[in-house]
């Protein structure tokens, strides 16, 4: 600790010094010679202003922040087994991760959305994409925990999705590995013509979020890579950037990026619903998980649906259009007011910035410059608002801060610039550390953006943290936009890849967080409500534990009379409803991980003993005061054994069923 | 009507505030507690100050031996009937008009309102005292004898790591009111007799 302030006192000391050298360098020094730190300091027990849901990339999850301090509160398990909270361990969650091809343990996740309203964040529920197993899921952010997964079927590589409407009617999930539809065995390198990118609509339920493939457009076989919705004026239309439009299947980084321009495709989803609710579409037999997690129950249910809606472009003449767009544009970014659609060519000289009101005009006046495979192609020239010239290199993602301001960042030259709109004249560079991806402002993505933060999720840290071998952390750069330029505060580890996040304050969504789940509740099968109603059940070789635990014991605590070869289900019922006292529960030699159980839940852990002898289990979670105590033993006898079944607690026993 | 008749019938009235507001409130503050534990009394039944709070001011007690606090007691039967009784006595006496009666029964309401601390009295003694033989923590006073854990009658008290506050609620407001406007009622009447 000494060292610390005594470091804290150098950099207070030399900030003074340098400070007092002249304003151009204190510019250069950042954090060292502003207030950086105080910006970024939360005082203990004090909260941050916002909740940043940042993705976890190849980890599958979602990691939780805090803004400005950039403190890491909660991963929470969405597309990957999580062993700490036995996420894809239990029975209640395993059929979260169901799909098509089975059980998938493992996803890359992606875009982070946040429910809106009116345009406007409401906090309700984050979406995320799962990218190579194609699945939507949503967190709910009452408890914060992944209540639902949809699959997508006749997809592959989801990546430009899980962005939402702006009253969150849809979730919109797009393929960027297009592959043949219907599925079939046939040469790769008939690719051309024959695959198919489709581009799905999740409709969400407006009451309780449920989630639903209302169609899928099955558009050409390109790489459908980025999208965001219209807003306001442009409500009703989605942006999808494409690459890939030459059709290549091998060696894509040079085949692919042969084209001179590739297209945003403009698709008008509000025409299409029409279409389908006055009955259109053809209903086609598919295979696809849809998982839900109830909070009555805790638990889940996978059921595999056999059908989806399917339109092909041409049955809705006039609802899908393509705007050229240079070089393998990346990020598809709209703007608060709904006008400018930002399409990042990333091997582009300049940053192309499409208008929707003259796209709407040249479709009246068919400014079109061919079609392709029957969709028209709109004039470049015709779409075009403005470009922003030599911006940087590698050009990819664009956010807003609502004061007419955008934000992009540039792969290749590792920098985030500020650009006016309108004007596109650039306002202020900052380096990023190193190759930065997405970034971030809090509501950048809505009608109302929330334009004081902006954090920055790089692909690269190289020397930035302490090394720790061969593999570093990945990170997040924070920067104050409040003023005229960019301030960077802050540098924060993430968990996985952070690809995309997005942030929301805080007070949009505390009030809402749940505190326990109420034992009265309960509609577990299995939920054991007070400790009278503990027992044990065996059924042929299968036995049931139904087991409450409270501070400081498990009831029962002695079994006997369990049989090697027989599976043991322990359902265990946490009986507090007091805020934080969660309880655990492992047992020796079970193959699954431990529970992690919250007040008023109730989990179950399989376990098959294969080895004769008295086992102990124990909570988990440091509980209270006597947790150490929190123990209890099962007994095992060999197989045929007489030993009878037996469940008690400090001596009361009671004999089995 | 003479004032002091109405302030009578309106003090004795003001018990009826019992029916409807807390008598009392006990609150456990601790460190692992930042929203404090609470329990209100009623003069009919305890109730929670947040939702379970009873249920885990039982669970924090049952570590040094405490009973749980129980669902129902007897003065929760025979509080509302004395409250009821009273405000029915007071509103005769009220339109009777006696000043010398209206002080008997605010001696009367004293002496029963006393009975009552002493009962709640005798209540908390129990309950912080009638400790568990198998208490997993025992504590010690430093004159040797074994540590309570009875709650303030009135005031605040630290308890090992709590804090137990024992204040009045809105029904004893009423009450005390009540029971002051009956006094005036008394001095009121007193002189409009001499007047």
């Amino acid at each position: 600790m000494k060292t610390i302030f005594k470091s804290l006192l150098v950099i207070t000391v030399l900030s003074m010094v340098l400070g007092s050298c002249g304003k151009g360098d204190s510019k250069k020094n950042g954090a060292l010679s502003s207030n950086a730190a105080e910006k970024v300091y939360v005082a203990p027990g004090e909260y941050d202003e916002f909740y940043a849901f940042v993705s976890g990339g190849f980890s599958g999850q979602l990691a939780v922040y805090g803004l400005p301090s950039g403190r890491l509160f909660k991963v929470i398990p969405v597309f990957s087994v999580d062993a700490e909270k036995a996420y894809g361990f239990n029975e209640e969650t395993k059929p979260m991760l169901n799909t098509s091809h089975g059980f998938i343990p493992w996803d890359d996740s992606h875009h982070p959305d946040i429910s809106q309203t009116a345009g406007e964040l409401d906090g309700r529920f984050v979406f995320i994409n799962g990218n190579n197993t194609p699945r939507i899921a949503k967190i709910d952010l009452t408890t914060f925990e992944t209540t639902e997964i949809i699959e997508i079927p006749n997809s592959a590589g989801n990546h430009s999705s899980s962005f939402v409407t702006e009253n969150t009617e849809y979730v919109v999930a797009g393929t960027r590995f297009s592959v043949p539809y219907p599925q079939k065995d046939m040469p790769i390198n008939e690719y051309k013509g024959n695959f198919k990118g489709a581009l799905t609509f999740i409709a969400v339920d407006p009451k309780d979020g449920g989630m639903n493939i209302k169609f899928q457009l099955m558009m050409p076989g390109f790489n459908y890579d980025l999208s965001h919705p219209g807003r306001g004026a442009s409500h009703g239309w989605f942006f999808f950037t494409t690459y890939n439009t030459e059709e290549a299947n091998s060696l894509l980084e040079v085949n692919a990026s042969q084209n001179d321009k590739d297209y945003i495709a403009a698709i008008n989803w509000k025409k299409i619903e029409e279409y389908v609710n006055n009955g259109g579409g053809t209903k086609a037999p598919t295979k696809y998980a849809h998982n839900v997690y109830k909070d009555e129950t805790h638990s889940a249910t996978s059921t595999i649906k056999e059908e989806v809606l399917i339109i092909n472009p041409s049955d809705v003449p006039g609802a899908i259009y393509f705007m050229p767009t240079p070089k393998s544009p990346h990020g598809c970014d709209v703007d608060p007011s709904g006008e400018y659609i930002v399409g990042s060519g990333k091997l582009a000289a300049e940053l192309t910035v499409h208008s929707f009101s003259k796209m709407l005009k040249a479709i009246d006046e068919k400014k079109f410059d061919g079609d392709a495979y029957g969709i028209p192609i709109l004039q470049y020239e015709a779409t075009l608002a403005g470009a922003v010239k030599q911006p940087g290199l590698g050009p990819l993602h664009t956010e807003f801060d609502g004061k007419g301001n955008a934000y992009t960042t540039f792969f290749i030259s590792s920098e985030v610039v500020k650009w006016k709109l309108g004007t596109w004249e650039v306002i202020d560079r900052k380096p990023v550390f190193y190759s930065v991806g997405h970034l971030m402002i809090p509501g950048g993505n809505s009608r109302k953006p929330f334009g004081k933060y902006l954090v920055a999720m790089n692909k690269i840290t190289k020397d930035r943290y302490l090394p720790t071998g061969p593999e570093v952390t990945q990170s997040a750069q924070l920067f104050d936009i409040s003023g005229d330029k960019m301030e960077m505060l802050l540098d924060f580890p993430t968990i996985g890849e952070p690809h995309y996040a997005a942030g929301i304050p805080a007070n949009l969504i505390v009030p809402k967080s749940k505190k326990i789940y109420k034992l009265e509740e309960n509609k577990h099968p299995y939920a054991t409500k007070s400790e009278a109603a503990a027992k044990v059940v065996r059924k042929g070789n299968e036995v049931h534990v139904y087991m409450t635990m409270i501070r400081s014991h498990f009831a029962p605590d002695n079994i006997e009379g369990i049989q090697v070869g027989d599976k043991v289900y322990f359902h265990v019922t946490n009986l507090e409803q007091d805020y934080d006292v969660p309880h655990g529960f492992a047992v020796i030699g079970a193959q699954t991980s431990e529970l992690l159980i919250m007040p008023g839940q109730t989990e179950t852990n399989i376990w098959e003993p294969k080895q004769v002898g008295v086992w102990p289990f124990y909570c988990t979670d440091f509980c209270s005061a006597l947790h150490q105590e929190m123990q209890g033993y099962i007994r095992v006898s060999p197989k045929g054994s007489n030993v009878p079944l037996t469940y008690t607690l400090d001596g009361d026993a009671v004999d089995a069923e | 009507m003479k004032k002091s008749k109405i302030l009578m019938i309106v003090g004795s009235l003001l018990l009826l505030g019992l029916f409807v507001f807390p008598l009392w409130n006990i609150t456990l503050e601790a460190p692992q507690y930042p929203i404090p534990l609470g329990m209100d009394i009623h003069i009919n039944k305890f109730v929670d100050t947040h939702e379970f709070d009873i249920k885990n001011i039982n669970l924090m007690n049952h570590y040094v031996g405490m009973q749980n606090i129980p669902e129902t007691i007897p003065e929760f039967k025979i509080f509302p009937i004395v409250i009821g009784a009273m405000v029915v006595l007071g509103v005769i006496i009220g339109f009777l008009g006696n000043h010398k009666l209206f002080l008997a029964w605010f001696v009367l309401m004293c002496i029963l309102g006393t009975a009552g601390m002493y009962d709640f009295y005798l209540w908390e003694y129990n309950y912080g005292h009638n400790l568990s033989p198998k208490a997993i923590m025992n504590f010690k006073n430093p004159d040797g004898s074994v540590m309570g854990f009875q709650p303030p009658l009135f005031g605040s008290k630290d308890i090992l790591n709590f804090t137990a506050h024992s204040y009045p609620r809105l029904g004893a407001y009423f009450l005390f009111v009540g029971m002051i406007l009956t006094l005036v009622a008394f001095i009121v009447g007193k002189k409009e007799k001499k007047a």
